[in-house]
């Protein structure tokens, strides 16, 4: 009998006793227990961020930063609390830095919205890169659209990686914010933001750094990589859905108007004019997600009792496993091969389109994205209509790998 | 039924061999159907003599559901007037998306397996795209997308059964 990677020592982690945290792993799923690999589009959530949401729910809900009651002030202080687990995670010096949103499409729209306004003008130029999320497109499309701004996009190489030399010359005058992934949701790439930062602020331009892919995966310290803006999701953390962070320098957040008028972001309201409150606050309009952000500072916690260096990891030695396993398949083509990778693995297996392989897996329980990933500029490098794509996080076991690797054969021993 | 006997039994035979396969030199009607969320395009052409649909091909590349459903599509309405096609086309629609659908095709013949396609939501626009290019070649529209204003059946490929 062929030998299984399962068989096979590999990860420092305890990764059964991990899976064995999450409920949701311990479903079937079309009477297979699932193989969950879609964490890059949302992470599974561990029983103790699912108490703390139910908790605050049964024993702490009230509307917070108003009331002078005691169940307000409780809700409150996990609210903010909360927000200094977060500044922590991201090395924040001041944790009125870190700014609660809806999540990454929220926070990026924000400071397109709000920073576009403050700094962005004619014939000025915002500069993308050719792999980000239509979340990290669209919203600079309108405010060039907006202000007669120019986009501007560094290409990519075949491998997946940044072309740093057109990067470098990309960056010109009227460059006013360079707006780039961490992680390549569908090429699995891992820019060198320290190093596109750095580039940038010898031109003076600052850099938004879409974490939505890199915060779940590695250690991120924004006092390090000296970026300008990092935006993450909750619900990719192992978090819930509704909440996201944006961490911003202080000079240019104070610099900024809001991007929504209400509620808890005014020092004072007349009818002939409103002063805005400091930041956080000033971002942070009407009632927030309150039990998603204690939420989150709950899966930070759980994450950080792993150990985000292990988790990193652990998902290297998946990935490379599961992309040496694939590679085996006869007329499988992996997308994006960038020597410095997280755990996303894009696929196509010749004859099969994705959207089959996506349906032929989910029977045998093993859950994978398949389309254009919201990245549809990547497809059409590429010149794909669409990928399969399995991405891991702390709670994937080689187990899931080789259940992967069978279906995928499976599937395109059917077509055959 | 599972995915996999759903493949088994039709869509792979079909998508292996599509029947009427290609696109007429000079037809009367024809149509472009896209699905932009994954890709598919495909061109249905007609020749259509006093309504009725004397010959049908098409082509495209899209995934096999579709393929599956565009040729056993082209099999079931060559020969029928455009009304009896139009009828099948709402048969279909009831099919695939209504929650008693897999009782009420009976006249649908070896389609009568889409009805699968009701617990795969995010694939029943795959099924439906065919359907919606032929109305619109019906109705000599040229181009159709399951997207935004150019999709004849609003809705139709969301609806959950």
């Amino acid at each position: 009998m062929e030998k299984t990677m399962s068989q096979e020592s590999g990860s420092e982690l305890d990764v059964e006793r991990i899976k064995r945290d999450f409920p949701v792993l311990q479903s079937q799923n079309n009477k297979m227990p699932l193989v969950y690999l879609d964490s890059g589009a949302s992470s599974q959530m561990p029983q103790s961020v699912i108490d703390r949401i139910n908790h605050y729910h049964q024993n702490e809900h009230a509307n917070i930063h108003r009331g002078v009651y005691t169940l307000s002030e409780q809700a409150t202080a996990s609210y903010e609390n909360s927000r200094s687990i977060v500044a922590k995670f991201l090395n924040v010096a001041d944790s009125s830095q870190v700014i609660f949103t809806k999540g990454t499409t929220h926070a990026i729209n924000l400071v397109a919205h709000a920073f576009g306004r403050a700094f962005i003008g004619e014939g000025d130029e915002i500069l993308i890169s050719h792999m980000e999320h239509h979340s990290n497109i669209v919203p600079w499309q309108q405010l060039c659209e907006e202000a007669g701004a120019i986009l501007k996009v560094i290409p990519i190489t075949d491998e997946g990686e940044l072309d740093f030399d057109q990067y470098e010359q990309l960056l010109s005058d009227r460059t006013k914010i360079v707006a780039v992934t961490h992680v390549s949701n569908v090429l699995g790439t891992i820019n060198p933001i320290k190093e596109m930062v750095s580039v940038a602020h010898k031109k003076n331009v600052p850099v938004l750094v879409d974490g939505a892919q890199g915060a779940p995966h590695m250690k991120v310290d924004v006092q390090e990589l000296d970026c300008d803006f990092y935006i993450f999701s909750g619900h990719k953390v192992c978090g819930p859905t509704g909440i996201g962070i944006l961490y911003g320098k202080r000079e240019l957040l104070e610099r900024m108007n809001p991007y929504e008028g209400g509620g808890d972001m005014i020092l004072s309201v007349t009818f002939e004019k409103t002063t805005y409150a400091d930041i956080p606050a000033k971002f942070e309009a009407g009632t927030p997600p309150i039990a998603a952000a204690i939420g989150l500072g709950e899966a930070i916690n759980y994450l950080e009792s792993v150990g985000l260096d292990n988790i990193a990891r652990h998902e290297d030695m998946l990935t490379v496993k599961a992309t040496e396993a694939l590679m085996q398949i006869d007329n499988l083509t992996v997308y994006g091969t960038a020597p410095n990778k997280a755990g996303v693995i894009s696929f196509n297996v010749k004859g099969v389109h994705p959207h089959d392989m996506g349906t032929l897996l989910s029977d045998d329980g093993v859950a994978v994205r398949a389309g254009h990933h919201c990245a549809q500029p990547v497809m059409i490098r590429y010149k794909v209509p669409a990928t399969t794509r399995a991405s891991f996080y702390l709670y994937n076991t080689l187990e899931d790998i080789d259940r992967l690797v069978m279906s995928v054969r499976g599937a395109q021993k059917l077509f055959n | 039924m599972s995915s996999k006997q759903m493949y088994q039994e039709v869509i792979l035979d079909h998508c292996k061999k599509p029947r009427n396969w290609g696109t007429l030199s000079e037809p009367t009607h024809k149509a472009e159907g896209i699905n932009p969320l994954c890709g598919d395009h495909i061109l249905v052409s007609m020749n259509v003599v006093d309504e009725k649909i004397e010959d049908i091909q098409y082509e495209g590349e899209s995934c096999a559901i579709c393929m599956a459903s565009g040729s056993m599509m082209t099999a079931k309405v060559k020969g029928k007037v455009c009304a009896e096609a139009l009828d099948m086309t709402e048969q279909f629609r009831v099919l695939t998306t209504e929650p008693d659908g897999a009782d009420r095709g009976e006249g649908l013949g070896s389609l009568a397996v889409f009805s699968g396609i009701r617990d795969l939501p995010s694939r029943v626009k795959c099924a439906l795209l065919p359907w919606h290019t032929l109305i619109a070649a019906i109705n000599s529209q040229t181009e159709i997308s399951t997207e935004g204003d150019k999709d004849p059946v609003p809705g139709s490929g969301t609806k959950k059964g």
